[in-house]
């Protein structure tokens, strides 16, 4: 049997299609992750013990389980409860929840990175705790985890490729539509690892040396 | 302008400072010398409400400022604090480092706040650095630097915790010269070091800190030349 790339050709705006969609509730999710996350570290880290045991329960349980699994008591168990999510809502909650989970250890561990002296120094001029993290801890901890913060990234993208067992027409799901009539699977999906890997390493890349830049102007 | 009273300040079991005593008048200078461990830190880092003591009084302008329920935030704008290791904010520029807080915690408008940086640097000598970031500043530049920004505040105390003790020889000099303008200027000022020549030159007293107490105070001739107690004499005779 020869390979037949035209499948490809023929159905490039479908994949196209797909892979918007991807990028879209990608590059929500990790908006929204990195709100949730550096909330959620911050909410870690307070004195207030209720926030502590909240935050690390939220940490613990998404860290701890698969996010198949996730996905499928947002999009197919909900509904049982009442709550019923479009694909689209439940695949932008979903992932953003569970993205945000790591990006709070990733952000409190920067916080953390920060020495002692900078929140010192900070109170000792009259600032609140809150004005001191906005404005003296939170600046320097964010830059200093922006390689893992672009990992996340990374992982985000390649991991919104299950979105498609809840039925989201992103880039992955498109294939397999194209799939079940042309049976040209290994062209498909040789053509979508492809894709992918195009996106994250053009990302990694462009983001890596947009950190420097921040480095060297500074 | 400052009492303390009987103040204890423990970490756990250990405890650090035992009853310290003592006043400082407005305009003084008081050198704080001792052993390492001995607590100097901790009774400077008391006065600022940086650690909470477990008893005894700091009254500030007739205000005891350990009763629980003050406003740890209004109190510290009042006590500059300068610190071992500058402390600089790395991501700002000089000038940020020192007009942060005058723009956030007393809201003053930002070209008010700039010309009072401008102004606080130029008493420092470092106009010129005014657009640096901390790492390209030397150590001492770094620490006139963390002065201007206590300053900018306009503090009715100084508070040096070690000062010059992460410099370079060579730059221990332009440290103590901007300090010694200070108390000529007329600062209350409670300086943390060992710096003998300081010392002898602006103090007005010298506190010898050991055991959790004050073990000797007096004028920096008296502590130093003529110690009553044995133990300073013996402690002199280490760092002299
Ligand atoms: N936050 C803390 N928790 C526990 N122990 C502490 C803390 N801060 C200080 N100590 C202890 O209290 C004692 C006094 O410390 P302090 O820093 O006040 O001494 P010091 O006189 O400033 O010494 P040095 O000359 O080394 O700076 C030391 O034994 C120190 O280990
Ligand atoms: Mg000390």
């Amino acid at each position: 049997m020869t390979l037949d790339y035209s499948v490809i050709v023929k159905n490039w705006p479908f994949l196209m299609l797909g892979l918007q969609e991807t990028l879209r509730i990608s590059s929500l999710a990790v908006t929204m992750g990195f709100c949730i996350g550096s909330l959620v570290a911050l909410a870690r880290l307070s004195r207030f013990n209720l926030l502590k045991i909240i935050s690390s329960a939220y940490i613990e349980f998404i860290r701890g389980t698969p996010l198949l699994v996730q996905l499928f008591i947002l999009y197919y168990g909900l509904p049982q409860l009442g709550i019923d999510l479009d694909r689209r809502a439940a695949a932008a909650i979903g992932l953003s929840i569970n993205s945000g989970a790591y990006v709070a250890e990733i952000v409190r561990a920067g916080i953390q990175s920060i020495d002692r002296g900078q929140m010192e120094a900070a109170r000792s001029l009259g600032m609140s705790g809150t004005m001191a993290m906005i404005h003296v801890i939170m600046p320097q901890a964010l830059r200093r985890v922006i390689p893992p913060l672009v990992n996340e990234l990374i992982m985000l993208i390649k991991d919104s490729s299950l979105l498609s067992v809840i039925a989201l027409t992103e880039l992955m799901r498109a294939g397999e539509h194209i799939r079940t009539r042309t049976y040209q699977d290994f062209e498909i999906f040789t053509t979508i690892a492809l894709i992918y890997f195009v996106i994250t390493y053009a990302l990694s890349k462009i983001l890596g040396y947009l950190e420097r830049r921040l480095q060297v102007s500074d | 302008m400052i009492k303390v009273r009987n103040l204890h300040k423990s970490f756990g079991k250990l405890e650090v400072l035992c009853g310290i005593d003592t006043e400082i008048s407005k305009g003084e200078v008081v050198v704080i010398i001792g052993a390492s461990g001995s607590g100097k830190s901790t009774f400077l880092r008391c006065l600022n409400l940086l650690e909470i003591p477990q008893k005894g009084q700091i009254i500030m302008d007739g205000v005891n400022i350990c009763e629980p329920g003050v406003n740890l935030n209004h109190i510290r704008q009042n006590v500059g604090m300068v610190f071992q290791h500058f402390n600089l904010f790395p991501h700002k520029t000089a000038l940020q480092n020192i007009s942060l807080a005058p723009l956030k915690v007393k809201n003053i408008p930002p070209q008010e706040a700039r010309n009072l940086a401008l102004s606080q640097l130029e008493k420092v000598g470092l106009l010129e650095k005014a657009n640096a970031y901390p790492r390209h500043l030397s150590g001492g530049q770094q620490q006139r630097v963390a002065i201007a920004r206590a300053l900018a505040m306009q503090p009715k105390v100084m508070l040096f915790d070690e000062p010059t003790s992460a410099l370079d020889p060579e730059m221990i000099k332009e440290v103590l010269n901007v300090m010694k303008q200070m108390a000529r200027d007329g600062m209350t000022m409670v300086v943390v070091s060992h710096e003998m020549g300081f010392a002898r030159e602006a103090a007005d007293r010298v506190i010898y800190l050991e055991g959790g107490i004050i073990a000797e105070e007096g004028p920096p001739e008296q502590v130093f030349f003529h110690p009553q107690a044995a133990r300073t004499k013996e402690f002199l005779s280490q760092i002299l």
